[in-house]
């Protein structure tokens, strides 16, 4: 039988991979796919409880926050390539013009 | 008869041209040319205008033209509350008095022009357009004070007469003597004008007009100021002033003498025929004010005879022959004078014109002897010259015997009428102005003697001398009898009168001193022939004056007359103009004096006798002269030895400049410099100050500005730049350390949120 303990484990999991991911990656697509990760862990939560709370505005949250990652995706990527045009680099580190 | 405002305005029109084009444009002859020819034009639209007047009965003889309209009508709050209106006209008017003038004016001043013609040919161009031009200027200003019918058109020429003085005086104006000389005349006659101005603002203020005939026939009616001091009094002391002034009296005297550095003709027009008789005449013109103030007449009497008396006393010792002649002409104005403070208006007149004749003459023929003897003045170093110059010679004895008195001659006539009616006014005037008759003879018998007999005493001369030579002689060597200290008139005389070196391009009908000096010569003919015809006026002159008591019929006292009094108010009653009336001899015997009205045989055999005096005192002066300095002249020498401090303050005129340079001289420069110090000390003191204060207040601010504001901001900039050197390190721009700081936060956050709470 499987709890909404072991969806919260799944999705704690989930979570910790992708904030690890962002934190110690360097390749800017890596960190962008380990934010899909952090965003899916919270999707998987949603659910989850929505069905143990038998309530159905989770689901329709977590169907949001979809939408919500799909633009996110589509405008991530447009700056991640206007990004690469100019330094020819997906490195993270490069990207430390926003300063003092 | 509107053609006599032609009178003066063709000198006018004369001084223009030359002015303006003839300084560039002409030689010396068109200019020279066109002075002349106007002055002779004047002097036809005068002789004309006065054949009209002659025409005229006698009570009725004046032109009256009103030209234009100076000043138009304006409406004025009178003393008393009435309106009255100021209105002055360019107005002449020819009457006995100024026609007589006019005459004299352009009569002499027509043969001075001539007479410069030749005297100013060795001028460069230029100069002698500007020479003339000035002295046409001279004759317009003249003839306007002269026909002027009110006093702001008398006062027109009254000051541009003086101006013209300066500008002539001035005319080497690269001698230092002759530009002070000039301003001194200037200055001295502005201090009269000073008092001839505030005469006729009282004027004014008395009678509402300016017009002269205005003026008498209300001052007429005014009561007599036998014993206050007035108001009609205060305007002839004012007046009088004026008169000192252009005229050379004291105090107002010592001009006179300085202005001889001008050119001879110009003293010869200016300084003693013309201009400074204009006081003579100006008093002449309000004879009936100065007759309602015989207090004033006192005054004028006095002054006039002392003047007379000084400057005659002066005259005895000076070596200069142009300053000889000017303390004559001092002196015979002072006789004028004397003749109008005595109330003898007309006898005044009469001698003005008389010694305008023979004065001029004088003053011409002095010009010919500096001519010849190449600007030497000095006396000291002429003598002996009759044979060199026998025309100068002729006309300058006629000149002599008729300044000094000797009958027939014009002095004679106009000297014995003034010190006959002194005789019956005043005894001690009387003796005054006859002793002044006997040093009056003699200067000019001694003038005469020492330059025309005797030893030749000045410079050597030879024919084929280069003209180094000849200067050196000239100004080097000094002469044995130069002790005295001539004074510093004839130095540089010759280099500066004649001109700079400019080539001169027209050797002035080959007589000119540009080549060595051939000795003294006799000038030219046009300087003879002005020199013969004023001697002929010197002789006939006074002929037209010939007393009563001699048989003639005094014309012109008779002629005069009209322009001496009141018109158509009641003579009688005023009692000024009985000493006057044409009626008889007695009464004009009687000057102010009825006592001898009752008396006229008496009065008539005394003036035969003071007649016959007077001749022997002249004779005498002469004779004494004669003696002193033909016959024996260690004579001479002798006196002014004996009488060594006598004959020293003479020399130095009685230091009468020295005076004035010690206290007003010297009192205004010493004004001068204290209001210069406190202009120094208190004016610029609170400038300065304001300025210093300014400074230090400023720099003040700017060191608040500095220091106070600058800082402030400084520290607000400084406190953030180093308060943000930390605080911007944890900005790497780095964005996983900004995530992992999220981090850091979130676990913070939610520890507190778990175990905290």
């Amino acid at each position: 039988m499987i709890t909404p303990t072991h969806y919260m484990v799944l999705s704690a999991a989930l979570f910790i991979i992708g904030v690890v991911g962002v934190m110690v990656r360097r390749n800017i697509i890596i960190i962008f796919m380990s934010i899909e990760l952090i965003l899916n862990a919270v999707n998987i939560n949603l659910v989850a409880l929505s069905k143990q709370l038998q309530n159905d505005i989770g689901q329709v949250f977590a169907i949001f926050v979809i939408a919500v990652a799909a633009a996110e995706a589509a405008v991530g990527l447009g700056i991640i390539l206007a990004f690469y045009r100019n330094k020819e680099t997906v490195n993270i580190d490069e990207m430390n013009l926003m300063k003092w | 008869m509107q053609s006599i405002c032609l009178i003066p305005l063709l000198p006018g029109i004369g001084a223009a041209i030359n002015g303006l084009a003839g300084i560039r444009y002409f030689s010396r002859k068109a200019a020279g040319g066109v002075a002349c020819a106007t002055m002779t034009a004047a002097l036809g639209v005068a002789l004309f205008a006065f054949w009209q007047l002659l025409q005229l009965p006698a009570d009725a003889r004046a032109f009256d033209v009103t030209v234009a309209q100076w000043i138009p009508s304006i409406p004025l709050q009178m003393r008393g509350g009435a309106i009255g209106s100021f209105q002055v006209p360019w107005g002449f008017r020819l009457d006995p008095l100024s026609g007589m003038m006019t005459l004299v004016v352009t009569g002499i001043g027509t043969l001075i022009h001539v007479y410069s013609t030749a005297y100013m040919a060795d001028e460069p161009r230029g100069g002698v357009a500007r020479y003339f031009s000035y002295l046409n200027l001279f004759c317009f200003f003249m003839l306007m004070l002269v026909l002027g019918n009110n006093f702001l058109v008398m006062f027109v020429g009254w000051e541009g007469v003086g101006l013209c003085s300066y500008l002539l005086i001035g005319y080497w104006y690269e001698k230092k003597s002759a530009s002070d000389a000039g301003k001194k005349a200037f200055i001295m006659n502005r201090l009269g004008d000073w008092g001839f101005v505030l005469g006729v603002f009282l004027i004014f203020v008395t009678f509402g007009t300016f017009d002269f005939r205005a003026v008498q026939n209300a001052a007429a009616t005014m009561p007599k100021e036998t014993m206050h001091f007035g108001v009609l009094s205060f305007i002839c002391l004012f007046l009088f002033v004026g008169a000192t002034g252009k005229s050379a009296q004291i105090p107002l005297y010592v001009w006179l003498p300085d202005a001889m550095e001008g050119p001879t003709p110009v003293s010869a027009l200016i300084h003693a025929a013309t201009m400074v008789t204009a006081g003579v005449y100006m008093v002449g013109r309000n004879a009936v004010l100065f007759s309602q103030a015989p207090m004033v007449m006192s005054i004028v009497a006095i002054v006039g005879v002392l003047t007379a008396f000084m400057a005659a006393s002066i005259g005895l010792v000076q070596y200069d022959i142009k300053r000889v002649l000017a303390y004559s002409t001092v002196s015979q104005l002072g006789y004028m004078f004397t003749a109008m403070g005595v109330g003898a208006f007309s006898a005044g007149a009469f001698h003005l014109m008389t010694h305008a004749f023979f004065k001029a003459l004088l003053f011409l023929c002095s010009g010919s002897i500096i001519h010849a003897m190449a600007g030497e003045q000095d006396m000291r170093r002429m003598g002996g010259l009759k044979k060199y110059l026998p025309v100068t010679f002729a006309t300058m004895a006629i000149g002599t015997l008729a300044i000094a008195g000797i009958p027939p001659l014009a002095g004679f006539f106009s000297k014995d009428e003034i010190l006959f009616r002194a005789f019956l006014n005043n005894k001690a005037i009387w003796v005054i102005a006859l002793s002044t008759a006997l040093m009056t003879a003699f200067y000019m018998a001694r003038l005469v003697y020492m330059t025309f007999y005797g030893e030749y005493r000045g410079p050597a001369w030879d024919v084929a001398a280069r003209p180094a030579v000849a200067v050196a002689a000239r100004h080097g060597a000094p002469h044995p009898a130069d002790a005295h200290a001539h004074g510093r008139a004839h130095q540089d005389d010759h280099e500066v009168s004649h001109g700079p070196a400019e080539p001169h391009d027209d050797p002035g009908g080959g007589h000119g001193h540009h080549g060595p000096w051939h000795g003294p010569h006799e000038s030219p003919t046009p300087m003879t022939f002005p020199l013969m015809a004023l001697a002929v006026g010197a002789i006939v002159a006074g002929f037209v004056g010939i007393p009563a008591a001699l048989g003639g019929g005094n014309a012109i006292e008779h002629f005069l007359e009209p322009s001496f009094t009141a018109s158509g108010v009641a003579q009688e009653a005023s009692g000024v103009a009985q000493g006057f009336s044409p009626a008889g001899e007695a009464e004009q015997a009687a000057g102010l004096k009825p006592r001898a009205a009752t008396e006229p045989e008496v009065s008539r055999k005394t003036e035969v006798g003071l007649m016959i005096l007077s001749v022997l005192i002249a004779l005498a002066g002469i004779g004494l002269a004669y003696r002193f300095y033909v016959t024996n002249p260690a004579i001479a020498d002798d006196l002014a030895e004996r009488w060594a401090g006598a004959h020293r303050t003479l020399s130095n005129k009685y230091y009468v400049d020295e005076l004035y340079n010690a206290t007003i001289v010297s009192g205004t420069f010493a004004s001068g410099r204290a209001f210069w110090t406190f202009d120094r000390r208190a004016i610029d003191g609170v400038v300065n100050g304001t300025g210093w204060t300014t400074l230090v207040s400023s720099w003040a601010s700017g060191l608040t500005d500095r220091t106070v504001v600058d800082g402030l901001v400084n520290l607000v900039g400084r406190i953030c730049e180093e308060g943000s050197f930390w605080f911007r390190r944890f900005q790497t721009g780095l964005v996983q350390n900004y995530a992992l700081l999220m981090l850091f936060g979130i676990f913070a956050f939610v520890s507190i949120y778990l175990f905290v709470r």
